[in-house]
């Protein structure tokens, strides 16, 4: 398995990335060595192991369903970039 | 050459808990924007999600009403993408695990065919929040729904007709009120569809491309959006055109689908297994304890209402298919003798004023008792049985007790012989050819002259009587 270059174009794309084309180089590079890395897991007999859902072996941590005070909405809204109206402001979405 | 659609659907529905999925931040619909968020929900740095337990236990009891099998072993997942109704660029949802999967939803068809229908799977995940476009230079939004809890119910690809799409959802909703897991209110987004819909020759095995309908606010617009679409499929074949995986938007306003532009490298959602939530594991036990309490389900209830109460299985049905209408039904039994009258009222009028004013049965002010006063009012002679149907709608407007409604209106039987007789006389005087007719023979002159005495006292003449002193008059 190995990692091409417009693998990271893509991902870097989803991820709102972007990158010179000696970056690229170098990343792809690297993220090929990382995967080839591990790889090496492929080469080991899984057949009789399940596969690991979270790494830590515990389960069921629940929340009861009871109603706790929500934030000040000025503390809320005091790090957006742009507010109006009680509203963060976002660049305009166009559907 | 004959053509079938193949139809799926996705159905989301906002669970009734008080809390959000994984923040004690309340549920509660409408308040000021970003009122109801904390760090968690707005996924802050170094906050934790914690799943609130009542989730895991109503899609559990969604998917047990669903004839669905539980999965012991469960697992939360990240589903990224970026959009800004998602303050952590990732929806924590299910993706290989699904707490429920192969359920099936049974409906039938108008021509009384029974045909299940699949559920491929039900899982969990967190709403997103609410997006507003009114401004001209950006776009606003309120998270206050960002975490509300919800379940995806993806069903297979077991539909033909738009009217198939529409029972499977009637009886989809139907079975989620019973089980008291959600509202099911599409006007506050409380359920939403979601259709994929393609074309085939008919007795081909092979799927058509499918194309995906959005923008669905009612099941009718679900009906109407697919007869549209499959139309629009076949036509594009038979001109020798090829259809394009895309997703459309219906128009309600124009009645027909638009393009959406395609969103780019989408449906790379790149899941990964969520690290800050551990598995969910529903052992037997919990399953069982869960199964104890689910209610009386619709198909129960129709039995019953007909071996208990006497209805017609057709009554039956109708009512059934509503809990709250069903609950009506019930306490009104409680209040009055014969359920059958009740049935008749819910079938007749209740029926037809829901449909006129497009009222649910929840926002209906009746009482239970006050629908019994108004037949006890009919039974004890205080007011016609057409007076009735005015007295109802005014109840149904209004929710006045229907005595204070005869009262206030003047509305009460007119029982007064004496008085009576005066408008028969003076009926049979100005209606010389239906008299004829009677005398001829023609039973049905007199049913039109005690008509027109109903018309001369506004419906409150006794009908018996009127019948009565016509008859006596008339022998004269």
């Amino acid at each position: 398995m190995s990692i091409t270059k417009d693998e990271v174009i893509h991902v870097a794309k989803l991820a709102r990335l972007k990158f010179t084309d000696e970056e690229l180089e170098m990343y792809s590079h690297q993220l090929d060595n990382i995967i080839k890395y591990v790889d090496k897991l492929n080469e080991l007999n899984t057949d009789d192991v399940e596969p690991t859902a979270h790494i830590v072996p515990i389960s069921n941590v629940f929340r009861e369903d009871e109603v706790m005070p929500s934030m000040d909405r000025e503390k809320i809204l005091m790090n957006a970039k742009e507010k109006e109206d009680g509203c963060f402001k976002v660049p305009k979405i166009i559907e | 050459m004959n053509y079938e659609a193949v139809i799926g659907l996705e159905v989301h529905a906002e669970l009734l808990t008080k809390t959000k999925i994984f923040c004690s931040c309340t549920t509660e619909f409408g308040g000021e924007p970003n009122t109801h968020v904390c760090p968690v929900c707005l996924g802050l740095p170094g906050t934790l999600p914690v799943l609130n337990k009542k989730v895991v236990e109503y899609a559990v009891k969604a998917g047990l009403a669903l004839n669905c099998e539980i999965s012991k072993f469960s697992k939360m997942d990240r589903k990224n993408y970026f959009y800004p109704d998602l303050p952590k660029a990732y929806q924590i949802s299910q993706y290989d695990l699904p707490l429920c999967k192969n359920g099936y939803v049974e409906i039938e068809t108008s021509d009384g065919v029974k045909k299940k229908i699949g559920l491929t799977r039900i899982h969990i995940e967190e709403d997103a929040g609410k997006l507003m476009h009114e401004n001209i230079d950006g776009s606003l939004v309120d998270y206050n729904r960002t975490g509300v809890p919800l379940i995806e119910i993806v069903s297979e690809p077991d539909m033909r007709t738009p009217e198939e799409a529409y029972l499977y959802l009637t009886k989809l909703k139907s079975v989620l009120e019973y089980s008291e897991v959600s509202d099911c209110k599409m006007q506050e987004g409380s359920l939403r569809v979601d259709t994929n819909v393609s074309v085939r020759p008919v007795g081909s095995n092979e799927f058509g491309t499918k194309i995906e309908l959005k923008n669905l606010n009612s099941f009718k617009a679900v009906q109407r959006a697919l007869e549209y679409e499959i139309k629009r499929q076949i036509k594009l074949i038979e001109n020798g055109e090829k259809i394009v995986q895309e997703t459309r938007r219906w128009n309600e306003q124009k009645g027909v689908t638009e393009s959406m532009r395609s969103k780019e490298e989408a449906h790379d959602y790149r899941y990964f297994p969520e690290p800050d939530l551990v598995p969910i594991i529903v052992s037997d036990e919990w399953k069982e304890e869960i199964r104890k309490s689910l209610p009386e389900m619709p198909e129960h209830k129709k039995e019953r209402f007909v071996s208990q109460y006497g209805i017609p299985e057709y009554d039956a049905s109708i009512i059934t298919s509503s809990k709250p209408l069903a609950d009506f039904f019930e306490k009104c039994a409680l209040e009055y003798s014969s359920a059958k009258t009740i049935s008749n009222w819910i079938m007749g009028e209740m029926m037809r004023l829901l449909k006129d004013t497009g009222k649910e049965i929840d926002e209906v002010p009746i009482k239970p008792h006050q629908m019994a006063s108004l037949l006890n009012l009919i039974d004890n002679g205080t007011i016609t049985g057409s007076i009735a149907k005015t007295v109802f709608e005014e109840m149904f407007m209004t929710g006045k007790n229907p005595d204070d409604i005869v009262e206030e209106k003047g509305l009460k039987q007119l029982s007064n012989e004496d008085e009576l007789r005066e408008i028969a006389v003076k009926v049979i005087k100005d209606n010389p050819k239906s008299v004829e007719d009677y005398k001829n023979g023609k039973e049905k002159a007199l049913g039109f002259l005690v008509g027109q005495m109903m018309k001369a006292t506004k419906g409150k003449a006794n009908p018996q009587l009127a019948n009565k002193l016509l008859r006596e008059e008339l022998s004269k």
